[in-house]
């Protein structure tokens, strides 16, 4: 009773107010805004997600719901439309749409450098930073666009300009015909960010790298700029502080992108809500400690034409998996409580909205939170729950009405009602044909049956081997097409006639006749086969990389060669006990305490190789190389934990790899250590150490030698010049250490970084080649009382080699490499030997992810070249790196308490004949070649097993995309980017 | 044994200390018969001595033997050596087209065009490239120099790699055609190229190359036409003594490109063959030779056993696939033996891997009556090593003959070794 008061009490106040509506724009002819009152009744009423309400009635006037719910007294002028059979659900919000937002203009580029942005004004200086964009000045009904929408159940879309890496203002629009005034209902909503530089021509930043560095100085600039007074005006930045509060939403390429994102919130305070990929089910438990609420794509891919298996072999494991997990990806994601909205971004095509839907209703996505996900929870985050998202009384007037169960297969969408104003989609009020009819027709009497939608009436002769019925519906006009056994043939429309349809056909001369069908009774429904309902399986492991992940168990490595790659040498016939990650015990006789147990007869334990140069595992861009000094970008930011050369790598025996910047500018960016856990999380491979590296670089990539002609404008372009580069770059960092010390300084991710390098906490590896630039360096490190720390490639080291004892600076060489370009003309392989003979502290790396399999082979080419003796040789690679990484107490020797980072060979470890049996990491075992073998076994039958689901989708007449192989890149020092 | 001193050159170079910083002179035939005496003599075919005797004499092998007395043979100038082995050859390659990647005037081997039939290698290989000593000194004394891009590279020649010229460094002059066959797969993602696969133009292309062929072997079986360059390249193709090498990866197109020549009664090379192990019945039944280009290299495909360009040739061996080893480039070229040794490590013996950059290779270039073995009655173009020279630890080439000239294994490199050693050292 309280209720239903209430609901009156409501009424009064909204109809009283609305009586007359002001009207603004100049009307041509006499104004004919009625509204009136309408009322839906005997319908299913999908109050919210979990509220269903039979023989409902929903009241609407003024856009606004005035009642909702059973047995309504209907106000006397209300319009009645009545839903019997019909459900009515609160219509849907799409959280990530470009809907009516006209597209930012690409512009012409132009060949060679840009290093400012084209915009003009005094806007913030990188061109893909422009807050101040503001998508509701762009923004324009676009009739053809919302109908497609609104046919799928949407009633009201968030947009944005979709260009960029800060985007700008996104609005808030209702999905119906009326004017841009009065469908926008947010003009100003939301902030957006990607990684992806958009439209902008300017060179920076050209990796993922720099996007996120860019961001990061964006926000730290904003910072700046709410507190300080300002000497000088940016406008994008006010711009974006006066829209301060807003609500920030980030776009991202990939689930690993996706905690990038994440992660620079959590630097700024920022809690993003981040539009996923379909594959978050790869790091799901990564995707639930972001804590976002996700925008969700039903982006299924479509399956591979895999007819021809040797187009088959190309695909990738990972890829073909995708296609069967990505249907399940809404329910993991759901199972592990993580809150989403859906949107139809992604979909190449709308029509697979719904197969898209019923697909992961049918993989256990349950349908109260399809609708939850569809509309209360994109509400929420709009914090509009108080006015859409559900079918309540105050709430506007966006619902949508269809025959049954939306998320049932069959089920149509018939109309979309947007604040309050009715859209069609299916003429489903016309007159229904539906029945069991007499037809007299050449003399004989025959049974007709009528079912299908009443828009798609169906028709078929009882019993069907008397003929063929054909109708279709337009405008409350049938047409028809009879063809009875023997062949007679009649064509013509019909109309119904109280329950009986007059049928209007013409004779053999042309004039016209009409004859019945008699209504006897409702059609013969056919009875639905009862669908067994499939249980939904999650398959058993998502990617082949997290196949068996190793446990955590204590070893004992029995009666080995161990080279311990410190003060013990070489030990024949020794034991080492690991557990709890570390090494325990070495010795001979070593007791199992509850060890596994493995015989090293024959064999030889060496520690894990160290690669000191490596650049696998780095997602999109290994070289920030647009500007002369990017100290800003981090190597860390895109680990690419998904790299399959981690695992190849791992089964050659590298244990830590420093993943470096490019060499394509004289100060790169800042490196990562991993450990090459194969399988894990991006985070969970960092090597945590205090001291951090930055690359830098000198010679030919840096001067761009040999970039082509139209890269001759950037400074330096001579050895001179990088010089200059060093010495501005320390000089400002020293300044801006002197101005941290007042209040009110911008932080300048650049200068931190080179700041770091002043106070002892950074440490330089700098690939260099020639010696009078590396003479040079060691000179400047001088002067601002630093020491570079590492030189890699050092191919002229053996010139200097006497200076750089002095220095105190290590040296990273290739075994043999030369010829490649002019600077390494001088290039030797005496050079590894020379260095160490001298008293350098050396080591051999790879650069490159083939010859990161076998270093321990390029380790014994210094035997060969310089007759350094095996266990120096293998110090290469093992403890001398260690040493210039700053982390010898931790790994590169065999001792107690080091890490347990071991690899075991099944022969002389410095030999091309040998190869690592088992390496450890941690303590765990992640390569093994005996388990190797069989997990290939494994991948194979997954691979074949996914492959017949292909061969059979298509059999079923699905589409399908063509089959090839997807590169991926592999990075040196001097890949473009 | 009891050895007369005064003939017996202990097996290392007495380098000069003097830095030249320049490519050591051509050296002049032996001017007496020589005898090496061997710790391990592994002839190339498979086989291996211990102990055993290698004389030539004026630059061909006269016999092979067990150890015997110097006083024997007096007239022989006598060797200690502890491993012998025939010549190692580096097939496809661009040495002496190609000096240093980076530096566009000293790249030589891709001309403009499409189909370049009728290029010639050999006149532009720089016999004073500083590359070519850098090879010889790690066992490579014998070359095939090859140009590449377009559809029809050119045609190499091969070399031995202690010349004045190119003139008398040719030991096959234009010995095979180059072709590269179209890509049938497709690719997508990073850097993938457009090629006709993407295009759907296959068929355009083989009809193409078709239109050449047919075009060649008419042109070829008539006389006195107009002189057409392209197609005056194919004399020899058709009749067997040009060979023909399809460089190309995909199991598809090693067919496709087989298939092709037969019909033209050609029995082509592979060069690439990274699919090989997939259709090693085909390849084998065919009779289809394949070099495999650097072995030393990542799998093609994200799911392929992690070591299988490292175990391809044991896998072509087992098969029965006649095949060699080859290096890209030109400076890469003196790693070739520690990939044959890799190869070791993955199932073949050291001496069937040793046949993939000596015999096999002398077989499919077409040279296998003179080069590849030891044997008595073939060129005396040897190495000596003081280890397994297909393992990097042990490999020490001190000492080689080319035609049974003493080459000269000095080279810059050696030069700026010694010079700083004097530097720091003394020494």
């Amino acid at each position: 009773m309280y209720l239903i008061k209430k609901f009156l009490t409501l009424y009064l106040l909204v109809s009283g107010f609305m009586v007359w509506a002001q009207i603004r724009v100049p009307q041509n002819g006499v104004v004919d805004a009625f509204e009136g009152i309408t009322a839906f009744t005997n319908c299913t009423l999908i109050k919210d997600p979990q509220t269903k309400v039979l023989n409902a009635t929903l009241i609407i006037q003024n856009a606004k719901i005035i009642a909702a719910g059973p047995a309504l007294i209907i106000p006397k002028e209300a319009k009645i439309i009545d839903l019997h059979g019909k459900w009515v659900y609160a219509s849907f919000i799409d959280l990530w749409s470009e809907y009516g937002v006209a597209k930012a203009q690409n512009k012409a580029n132009e060949r060679g450098p840009q290093f400012l942005s084209s915009k003009k004004g005094a806007w913030y200086w990188n061109e893909a930073i422009h807050p101040e964009v503001k998508a509701s000045e762009v923004f324009s009904v676009q009739k053809e666009e919302a109908k497609a929408m609104r046919d799928l159940g949407f009633g009201l879309a968030v947009c944005h300009q979709q260009n960029g890496i800060a985007r700008g203002t996104g609005l808030v629009v209702a999905l119906g015909n009326e004017t841009e005034q009065k469908m926008i209902i947010n003009s100003s909503y939301g902030h957006y960010f990607s990684f992806n530089k958009g439209n902008s021509t300017q060179d920076y930043p050209s990796s993922l790298m720099g996007s996120i560095a860019l961001l990061r100085q964006f926000y730290c600039d904003s910072k700046w700029a709410m507190g300080a007074k300002e000497n000088e005006i940016d406008l994008s930045l006010k711009n974006y502080k006066l829209s301060q509060g807003m609500p920030h939403f980030f776009e991202t390429g990939d689930v690993q992108d996706l905690l990038r994102a994440d992660k620079i919130g959590d630097e700024f305070g920022i809690q993003y809500t981040l539009k996923g990929n379909g594959d978050e089910y790869q790091f799901i438990d990564e995707v639930k400690r972001t804590n976002t609420h996700l925008i969700l794509p039903l982006n299924f891919p479509e399956a591979f034409d895999v007819e021809d298996p040797l187009d088959a072999r190309l695909i990738g494991l990972t890829e073909l998996k995708h296609w069967e997990m990505a249907p399940f990806n809404p329910v993991m994601v759901y199972n592990k409580g993580i809150e989403f909205s859906m949107t139809l971004a992604g979909l190449k095509k709308y029509d697979k909205f719904w197969t898209n839907i019923y697909k992961s209703i049918a993989n256990g996505l349950t349908e109260e939170y399809a609708l939850r996900a569809l509309t209360t929870n994109p509400a929420k985050v709009l914090k509009m729950e108080a006015l859409y998202g559900t079918l309540e009384v105050g709430k506007f007037a966006n619902f949508i009405i269809t025959d049954g169960n939306v998320f049932k297969e069959g089920t149509t969408i018939l109309e979309n009602w947007v604040l309050g104003k009715q859209n069609v989609n299916i003429d489903w009020q016309n007159s229904n044909y539906s029945g069991k009819y007499n037809l007299a027709f050449n003399d004989s009497t025959y049974t007709i049956n009528i079912n299908g939608k009443s828009w798609q009436p169906k028709a078929e002769f009882q019993p069907k081997t008397k003929g063929e019925l054909k109708l279709s519906l337009k405008n409350g006009f049938i047409t028809y097409q009879l063809t009875l056994k023997n062949g007679k043939f009649s064509n013509g429309s019909g109309y119904k006639t109280g329950n009986n349809i007059t049928l209007i056909s013409s004779d053999s001369l042309g004039k016209p006749m009409t004859f019945s069908a008699v209504y006897i009774g409702p059609a013969d429904v056919p009875t639905d086969s009862i669908k067994k309902k499939t249980e939904a399986l999650v398959p058993k492991y998502a990617l082949p990389w997290q196949y068996n992940l190793p446990k955590e168990l204590s070893y004992l490595i029995a009666n080995a060669t161990v080279w311990t790659c410190g003060s013990q040498g070489k030990l024949e016939n020794t034991d080492v006990l690991i557990k709890d990650g570390k090494i325990i015990g070495l010795g001979k006789g070593l007791i199992n305490q509850g060890a596994v147990k493995i015989d090293g007869t024959g064999m030889h334990l060496t520690p894990g190789i160290i690669d000191e140069h490596s650049h696998i595992a780095i997602s999109k861009g290994v070289n920030e190389g647009t500007q002369s000094i990017t100290s800003e970008v981090r190597i860390e930011d895109v680990i690419n934990a998904k790299d399959v050369n981690i695992y190849r790598q791992m089964a050659g025996g590298v244990t830590t790899s420093h993943l470096l910047h490019g060499s394509a500018n004289a100060i790169g960016g800042q490196t990562a250590l991993i450990k090459l856990k194969y399988g894990e999380a991006p985070e969970n491979l960092k090597f945590p150490n205090d001291h951090r590296f930055i690359k830098f670089a000198l010679g030919e990539n840096v001067k761009q030698s040999n970039w082509g002609d139209f890269n001759t404008i950037r400074f330096p372009q001579t050895r001179m010049g990088v010089e200059q580069v060093f010495q501005d770059g320390f000089m400002r960092a020293k300044a801006y250490g002197d101005l941290k010390k007042t209040i009110g300084y911008r932080t300048d991710l650049e200068l931190e970084a080179l700041l770091e390098i002043l106070n002892a906490k950074r440490f330089i590896t700098c690939h260099s080649y020639v010696q009078s630039e590396i003479n040079m360096l060691m000179h400047l490190a001088d002067s601002f009382g630093f020491k570079v720390n590492t030189f890699t490639h050092i191919l002229e080291g053996y010139k200097v080699a006497d200076k750089m004892k002095n220095h105190g600076v290590a040296a990273s060489t290739f075994s043999d490499w030369w010829g490649y370009k002019y600077e390494v003309v001088d290039a030797i392989p005496y050079n590894p030997g020379i260095m160490q003979k001298v008293g350098v502290l050396t080591g051999i790396n790879s650069d490159d992810a083939e010859m990161g399999r076998r270093l321990n082979q390029e380790a014994a080419k210094a035997i060969k070249y310089s007759d350094v003796s095996e266990i120096d040789a293998l110090n290469m690679v093992t403890t001398n790196p260690a040493k210039m990484l700053h982390i010898d107490n931790r790994v590169g020797q065999i001792r107690i308490g080091m890490d347990a980072d071991l690899v075991l060979w099944d022969g002389q470890p410095l030999s091309n004949y040998s190869k690592p049996q088992t390496t450890w990491i941690d303590g765990k075992i992640y390569f093994d070649r005996t388990e190797d073998a069989k997990k290939r076994l494994e991948i194979s039958k997954e691979r074949q097993r996914i492959i017949n689901d292909m061969l059979k989708a298509k059999k079923k007449g699905e589409s399908t995309r063509k089959a090839g192989k997807t590169l991926e890149p592999e990075y040196h020092c001097d890949s473009e980017n | 044994m009891k050895l007369e001193m005064k003939n017996i050159f202990i097996g290392l170079v007495l380098a000069s200390t003097l830095a030249k910083a320049q490519v050591p002179s051509p050296a002049a035939i032996e001017n007496s018969k020589v005898w090496i005496m061997a710790g391990t003599l592994h002839i190339g075919n498979g086989k291996v001595y211990t102990n055993a005797s290698l004389r030539f004499d004026k630059g061909i092998i006269t016999a092979i033997d067990s150890f015997r007395a110097p006083k024997d043979f007096p007239d022989h100038k006598i060797f200690l050596a502890k491993h012998v082995y025939a010549g190692l050859i580096a097939p496809n390659t661009t040495l002496g087209l190609n000096e240093v990647d980076a530096i566009r005037s000293t790249r030589d081997y891709n001309e403009v065009g499409q189909n370049n039939a009728n290029i010639r290698s050999l006149i532009a290989y720089n016999t004073d490239s500083k590359v070519i000593p850098t090879l010889r000194s790690n066992g490579i004394l014998l070359a095939q120099i090859t140009p590449s891009g377009g559809n029809i590279s050119g045609q190499s020649s091969v070399v031995q790699l202690d010349a004045w010229n190119w003139e008398d460094a040719a030991i096959k002059v234009d010995d095979a055609l180059h072709i590269n066959w179209p890509r049938m797969s497709l690719q997508f993602g990073w850097g993938a190229e457009s090629s006709e696969a993407e295009k759907g133009q296959i068929e355009m292309a083989i009809n193409a190359m078709n239109k050449i062929f047919s075009d060649a072997k008419s042109y070829c079986s008539s006389k006195g036409m107009e002189v057409n360059l392209k197609l005056e390249a194919f004399r020899g193709v058709f009749g067997g003594t040009k060979k023909v090498f399809v460089h190309t990866d995909g199991a598809r197109e090693m067919i496709s490109a087989v298939q092709f020549m037969q019909r033209y009664g050609i029995k082509p090379v592979i060069v690439g063959g990274d699919e090989s192990h997939l259709i090693t019945k085909f390849l084998r039944d065919n009779q289809i030779a394949v070099i495999l280009i650097r072995t030393h290299n990542l799998p093609s495909l994200p799911d392929d056993d992690i070591d299988l360009p490292y175990k391809m040739p044991k896998i072509l061996h087992d098969s029965g696939v006649l095949y060699c080893l080859a290096d890209v480039s030109a400076w890469q070229q003196r790693n070739l033996p520690f990939q044959a040794g890799t190869s070791v490590a993955f199932g073949l013996t050291a001496e069937q891997a040793l046949m993939a950059i000596t015999k096999n290779t002398a077989e499919i270039l077409g040279i296998s009556d003179k080069y590849g073995t030891l044997e008595v009655g073939k060129s005396a173009t040897i190495i000596v090593s003081e280890g397994d020279i297909l393992d990097m630890k042990s490999s020490k080439v001190t000492r080689a003959w080319i035609d049974g000239r003493p080459i000269d294994l000095d080279d810059t490199q050696k030069q700026l070794n010694r010079k700083y050693n004097t530097k720091y050292f003394g020494k």
